[in-house]
């Protein structure tokens, strides 16, 4: 008989789960899902991103349990994510509270407390550091020591600001009056996972989508917009990394003082505040220039992905016809990882009644054209 | 960390809004209504729109069906129920009259539905205006202003270029007169089983995050010319070369010997209820 794939489906998908265990242990190593948290920084960093959901050890057992593969782990956390209910919401956190491990602007050689390099991969050479097959732990440990009594001593003379109370490198443009003043915005922002996008988007709306996109694809779009599919060429304002404070009011007492709220930890931010200058016509008529800016945020260190962002959250702000990254629908459409590989993969279903459809349609087609032929 | 799953995997809060953009959906027939779709453990295009209906409508005492391009035994409807089964701890059953449920890909049964049941289907572009409309901006205002003139031209554009109506599956339908909708990708041949349906059809989009409903006896009509009329898949002279059914939608299938077509019923459960005596054509 031929094959007629309706029966059998139970025992070939209970077959086809058990193969997929194999292939992940059948070298017979047992990853530690401890190893991954603490050694897959990169990783764990960018699925939490992508996910919405900060929680490095979930990450890492999403990522043991997808074999490292990202858009899988992303989609385990999402799909848990669903099933959480919403406790508590969190004080509004700032960035200016952000305690900073690394932080430089591209706009400014001198910036008030200095650029601060922390850890980055920028000026590594990517040569394959071979050393790495055959690392011993006791030497690890005394190089960690000694670099961790040094750093604390480099700490006690470091300069005249605190790390987690620098000034911002855009209040300087503020001052000068390149750059626009806005009053803050502090008003409940929209919140997509609740209620779904709608057109024209919210900023807000934009900006939560950009920070759960696909790093790969926010990179790419950013990308674009910069090569020639956009009208921006931004310089890096300020690009901060570092620990920001959550805290969370008393659940009786929700109106609550700032004095008053629960710290109930930090969480490990990119920031990236982009430079644009921008046209805007004086009164008079007259054209001037001043600056405009574009703003990306993710969990995590992922720089590349926070740089985008802040590029297309500017595209989006200036919509442009030509360019489809500046189109808000093209950009936040196809930028979520789970929606993407989730429709692409789709195609690989049995599409028997549709193809018995466009078969039974492009046979009558050829049955018209036979007709017609003399 | 390791909690157990609530009943039918979401908290009840995702329930009832699910449930509330189902009741809107219901009360403006036709009408895609937006909803917060969430993540679900089974991909995005695999059917979350329709599951989530499923879930947030499904209790202890219903009866599930799920079918996935006419089949049961399907692996995405064995996995679809597997879920179902896994969180919420119910009855599935292959029946169609059994169901109280019925979760289905691309297909009405071939069983007439009756009032104590629901069909869900699932779909995957629930825009029966994207091909010539690709923003969404864009087509709801030509939803709101009732301005299909896009979806008459393609029609007729088809009617130029091939000398009839060229759609496949997905054949766009006029509901209660007032929105023309997305059938989903069934064929044409069920089309006219969403017109005057005794059960409740309800369509979700996971990925495009929208809900829209076919409430029971609601006129539904294929969009068509009075010289061009609505013309369904034809099986004319063809029969299941298993139960010897007509006038349902058959497979084809092919004899890898000789190379020859052969059909067999689409419906395995009705293909089947048939060979064993147990519905008559």
């Amino acid at each position: 008989m031929a094959y007629v794939a309706v029966k059998g489906g139970t025992e070939a998908i209970e077959h086809a789960i058990e193969r997929l265990k194999y292939e992940r242990i059948r070298q017979g190593t047992i990853l530690d899902v401890q190893h991954i948290e603490h050694g897959l920084r990169g990783l764990i960093d960018q699925v939490m991103s992508e996910s919405s959901l900060y929680d490095e050890t979930l990450a890492a057992l999403a990522i043991k349990q997808s074999e490292g593969n990202p858009e899988e782990a992303v989609f385990l956390l999402r799909a848990y994510r669903s099933t959480l209910p919403r406790k508590h919401y969190s004080r509004v956190a700032t960035t200016a509270q952000m305690d900073v491990e690394r932080r430089i602007s591209a706009a400014f050689k001198d910036i008030p407390g200095g650029q601060l390099l922390g850890a980055t991969v920028d000026y590594m050479h990517r040569l394959l550091d071979f050393s790495l097959l055959e690392e011993s732990l006791p030497e690890l440990a005394r190089w960690r020591e000694q670099f961790e009594q040094q750093s604390s001593a480099t700490a006690a003379n470091a300069s005249e600001f605190a790390l987690h109370q620098l000034p911002r490198v855009i209040d300087l443009l503020r001052k000068e009056g390149l750059m626009a003043s806005f009053p803050e915005h502090l008003g409940e922002p929209d919140d997509v996972t609740r209620e779904s996008l709608q057109f024209p988007s919210t900023r807000s709306q934009r900006l939560q989508v950009l920070t759960r996109g696909q790093t790969g694809a926010v990179t790419a779009l950013g990308y674009a917009v910069l090569r020639g599919y956009g009208a921006l060429h931004p310089a890096v304002g300020e690009l901060r990394v570092g620990q920001v404070p959550i805290t969370i009011n008393h659940p009786l007492d929700p109106a609550g003082e700032e004095e008053d709220a629960y710290y109930i930890g930090d969480i490990k931010l990119t920031e990236a505040e982009m430079l644009i200058p921008h046209t805007v016509v004086r009164p008079d008529g007259k054209n001037e220039l001043e600056f405009v800016i574009g703003y990306g945020i993710c969990y995590g260190q992922n720089e590349t992905k926070a740089i985008a962002m802040g590029i297309l959250d500017n595209a989006l702000e200036t919509p442009h016809p030509n360019f489809p990254p500046h189109d808000e629908e093209f950009v936040l459409y196809h930028i979520d990882c789970v929606e993407a590989t989730g429709f692409i993969s789709h195609l690989k279903m049995p599409h028997y009644v549709t193809f018995q459809s466009d078969l039974e349609r492009v046979r009558h087609t050829k049955v018209e054209e036979g007709k017609e032929a003399p | 960390m390791r909690g157990t799953y609530h009943f039918a995997f979401f908290d009840e809060g995702s329930k009832r809004e699910i449930r509330r953009a189902t009741l809107k959906a219901v009360a403006i027939p036709g009408y895609q209504v937006p909803f917060a779709s969430r993540e679900m453990p089974i991909a995005r295009g695999w059917g979350t729109g329709g599951l989530q209906l499923t879930l947030s409508l499904i209790g202890t005492t219903d009866v599930l069906k799920v079918i996935d391009q006419g089949a049961d035994e399907s692996v995405n409807a064995i996995n679809i129920k597997k879920l179902v089964k896994q969180t919420a701890g119910i009855e599935v059953t292959d029946s169609t009259a059994e169901a109280t449920l019925i979760q289905s890909r691309h297909r009405i049964p071939e069983v007439p539905l009756t009032e104590r049941q629901i069909l869900i289907l699932q779909v995957p572009l629930p825009e029966p205006l994207r091909k010539i409309e690709k923003s969404e901006y864009a087509t709801q205002r030509l939803h709101a202003d009732k301005q299909y003139s896009g979806a008459w031209l393609m029609l007729f554009e088809q009617i130029m270029k091939f000398g009839h109506m060229s759609t496949g599956a997905d054949h766009p339908v006029m509901v209660h007169d007032r929105y023309v909708s997305a059938p989903s990708p069934i064929p044409k041949f069920d089309n006219p089983k969403m017109n005057h349906s005794h059960a409740l059809i309800l369509l979700g989009a996971g990925r495009e995050k929208k809900i829209y409903a076919v409430p029971p006896y609601t006129k539904v009509v294929s969009l068509d010319f009075e010289d061009y009329p609505f013309r369904v898949e034809s099986f004319e002279h063809k029969s299941c070369h298993l139960c010897g059914a007509t006038g349902v939608y058959l497979d084809e299938l092919h004899q890898p010997s000789t190379g020859e077509a052969y059909h067999q019923c689409n419906d395995t459960s009705y293909c089947l209820e048939r060979l064993n005596g147990q519905v008559h054509a």
